[in-house]
């Protein structure tokens, strides 16, 4: 094996075979369809080692392989049912999971997003209901109802019953502009705070060789710039489908300002977002989105949702200046202790966490529901955001992280 | 070092026990000339790995520990300054240019990791451990490194390498690593060792742990890293742990359920996973240890 040295020659790899090449390359587009990084360098060290005798001996060739294609976790966990289903025609145990499935586009909560899209004014959006919640059909009416006797505040006006596209549309405007403020304050913070900083002795004595080394003009070392980040978790259950599509244009008007921003929805179980989400276009995000969510609509599990954010995402989205804003109801279906455990352990990773609830202001509202009791001692802030109002009024506070 | 059997045993003759896929990627290291790029959990073994790799070859371990804010005076070279500075003044009234070659030249110059592990004249293992902890800038730059293994120096010119180190980095998963750096290296997930491997590690380093206590604590430890922890422990934890049950002078860990639950502090690392595992949970999870 040794004796083909480091960079094999074309020579080598002609003598491997015409069929195994097309083989491998078959292989190697199987792995690239699966979402491996896979670039020519790869394939041409691959052909080495098969021309090198790894091809005769399957159980190493398949390790060797796996060091080589892999560069992530994902990649090395489902590499193995990948070459046994190629090379010895196993069947693979678990599908790798790949975005977009026809199942998605049927949940409710997501089509209800969609409807409030296209046909804002359209009674059958929502069909789950939040307890206690309008009949959809009054929903379109009773907005409009409002509308006139409100309508010079339109920052006042329930997300639920915004059904306007127009109203929509400065509900965004006002997410982008929340989050372009939260932005220019940051920097003023960060040049105010950048009295003091270290010399830089190499710069210094190099600039002053001149001088005798008298150091006159005195270089100073430039701070590493760390901006804060921004994490929303938003929940995108039933109970919550009349505000997801507000909060969703407002995510997207965040992710849009903001470069340190990650964006998750979950319902059942988490799905990262922030690419989708990254999109332009708010509708061809949205439409991303919904392929992106699967099984909504069969209640919330938060805590599992946010154990495997902890578990998964976390430690990549999160650094010491993150503000974490989960927007949800906390109605929870799954273990309210779970729930508390896993507030527990992302409270303490990130420097704040900012709850939204936009039931808050429903009048009567307590936060009685188990899933919000367990979450509430871990949260920084505890807000209502059902309105454009509450939103701007969250300004300040995230300003000041 | 030819073979996967090969570099098994002499990892293992080094204290290390590998599995066959590590072994497998340490003779494409060396087949291929890339890095090694290891990740997973903290704590099991990934530095070791390295470590090992050095004394299997009978060579220099050079390690560069990463942090954030490392930036390229600390990893590849710095100037002594307080030299300079003397040198200046010593020279004092000459031209200004003829001191700045002087003090610029190869003698001021102080070696950091990367220029030490390039300019060896047996080729080194270079251990970059956790990368992760760098920031972007230094990653991009390391990127230039590690596939031209030159550098340059404003105020000298290029150096080249006299030979090429083994590199090894690791990663905790901090931080999400470049595609660029990724592709670059050959990719080893390293997770817990499976009982049998844990138990032969711990009769590798541990002087005095018979077959029969090191496969116990080997399932015990694994029954612990079941449990809901906070911190699940390492191979560095149970080695201190068998460390202490044999200075104890524990055989069995059925003769001694007070002693192992008292000595559970090697494993288990935080008030709250102490005092999650209770006496009960010891009792039930020594009741699995056949």
């Amino acid at each position: 094996m040794s004796c083909c040295g480091a960079n094999p020659s074309y020579d080598e790899l002609d003598e491997v075979s015409r069929l195994v090449s097309a083989k491998l390359a078959a292989f190697l587009r199987t792995l690239r369809d699966n979402g491996f990084a896979i670039g020519l360098h790869e394939g041409r060290d691959a052909a080495a080692l098969m021309a090198a005798g790894y091809a005769e001996k399957p159980g190493l060739l398949r390790s060797a392989f796996k060091h080589l294609f892999s560069a992530r976790k994902s990649d090395w966990e489902k590499f193995d049912g990948l070459f046994d289903a190629f090379w010895l025609g196993r069947r693979v145990k678990s599908r790798s999971v790949t975005m977009g499935s026809a199942k998605a586009a049927d949940s409710p909560s997501l089509k209800s997003l969609r409807d409030n899209k296209s046909q804002p004014a359209g009674g059958e959006a929502a069909t789950d209901q939040i307890p206690g919640g309008d009949a959809p059909e009054d929903r379109a009416g009773e907005g409009r109802m409002e509308g006139a006797s409100v309508a010079s505040n339109l920052a006042e006006i329930d997300f639920r019953k915004m059904a306007d596209p127009e109203q929509i549309e400065q509900a965004h405007a006002v997410a982008a502009r929340l989050a372009k403020s939260m932005r220019t304050r940051l920097t003023r913070r960060d040049l105010a705070r950048r009295r003091g900083y270290r010399l830089d002795l190499r710069r210094t004595i190099h600039g002053n060789i001149s001088h005798g080394g008298v150091p006159i003009s005195l270089v100073k070392r430039r701070r590493k710039e760390k901006p804060l980040r921004l994490v929303m978790l938003l929940d995108a259950s039933g109970s919550m489908s009349m505000y997801t599509g507000v909060f969703l244009r407002f995510i997207h008007g965040v992710l849009d300002e903001f470069r340190e921003a990650e964006a998750f929805l979950f319902h059942t179980r988490l799905a990262h977002v922030s690419d989708a989400m990254k999109e332009k276009d708010p509708a061809r995000a949205l439409d991303r989105l919904s392929i992106m969510a699967q099984g909504a609509g069969g209640g919330t599990m938060i805590g599992e949702s946010l154990q495997t954010f902890n578990r998964w995402h976390a430690a990549r989205v999160i650094h010491s200046r993150t503000c974490v804003m989960i927007v949800s109801d906390g109605y929870e279906t799954g273990d309210a202790a779970l729930l508390g455990r896993e507030m527990a352990a992302l409270a303490r990773r990130c420097r704040r966490i900012v709850w939204l609830n936009p039931m808050m202001a429903w009048e009567g509202y307590a936060p009685e529901a188990a899933g919000i009791k367990a979450a509430l001692p871990h949260v920084d802030l505890y807000a209502p955001a059902h309105t454009l109002k509450s939103l701007t009024e969250l300004e300040p506070y995230l300003a000041d992280l | 070092m030819k073979t996967r059997e090969q570099i098994a045993q002499a990892l293992a003759a080094c204290g290390y026990i590998a599995d066959a896929d590590l072994a497998t990627a340490i003779s494409l290291m060396q087949l291929l000339k890339r890095p090694l790029l290891l990740e997973g959990e903290a704590g099991v073994g990934k530095t070791e790995v390295a470590k090992a790799l050095a004394a299997a070859h009978a060579t220099e371990l050079i390690r560069l520990q990463c942090y954030e804010g490392l930036d390229q005076s600390a990893a590849l070279y710095e100037w002594n300054y307080q030299r300079q500075l003397l040198s200046i003044q010593a020279h004092r009234g000459e031209d200004a240019d003829a001191i700045e070659d002087q003090i610029f030249s190869e003698k001021y110059l102080l070696e950091r990791p990367l220029l030490a592990a390039i300019r060896r004249d047996r080729p080194p293992v270079l251990l970059i451990d956790e990368i992760d902890r760098a920031d972007d800038e230094f990653e991009a730059f390391l990127l230039e490194l590690l596939s031209d293994f030159q550098v340059s120096i404003p105020e000298l010119g290029t150096i080249k390498a006299i030979t090429i180190p083994h590199v090894v980095l690791t990663s905790n998963g901090t931080r999400e690593l470049s595609d660029a750096l990724r592709r670059r290296c050959l990719y080893h997930y390293v997770d817990y060792p499976d009982v049998d491997r844990e138990a032969r590690i711990i009769m590798a380093r541990i002087d005095g742990a018979g077959a029969s206590l090191a496969l116990q604590i080997a399932r015990l430890v694994e029954g612990i890293r079941k449990e809901e922890l906070r911190k699940v422990p390492g191979v560095a934890e149970t080695l201190d742990w068998a460390a202490a049950l044999v200075g104890l002078e524990v055989r069995d860990l059925h003769d001694a359920p007070e002693l192992v639950h008292e000595t559970l502090m090697c494993l288990l690392k935080t008030r709250e996973d102490r005092s999650r595992v209770t006496r009960e949970v010891t009792e039930r999870l020594l009741g699995k240890v056949a």
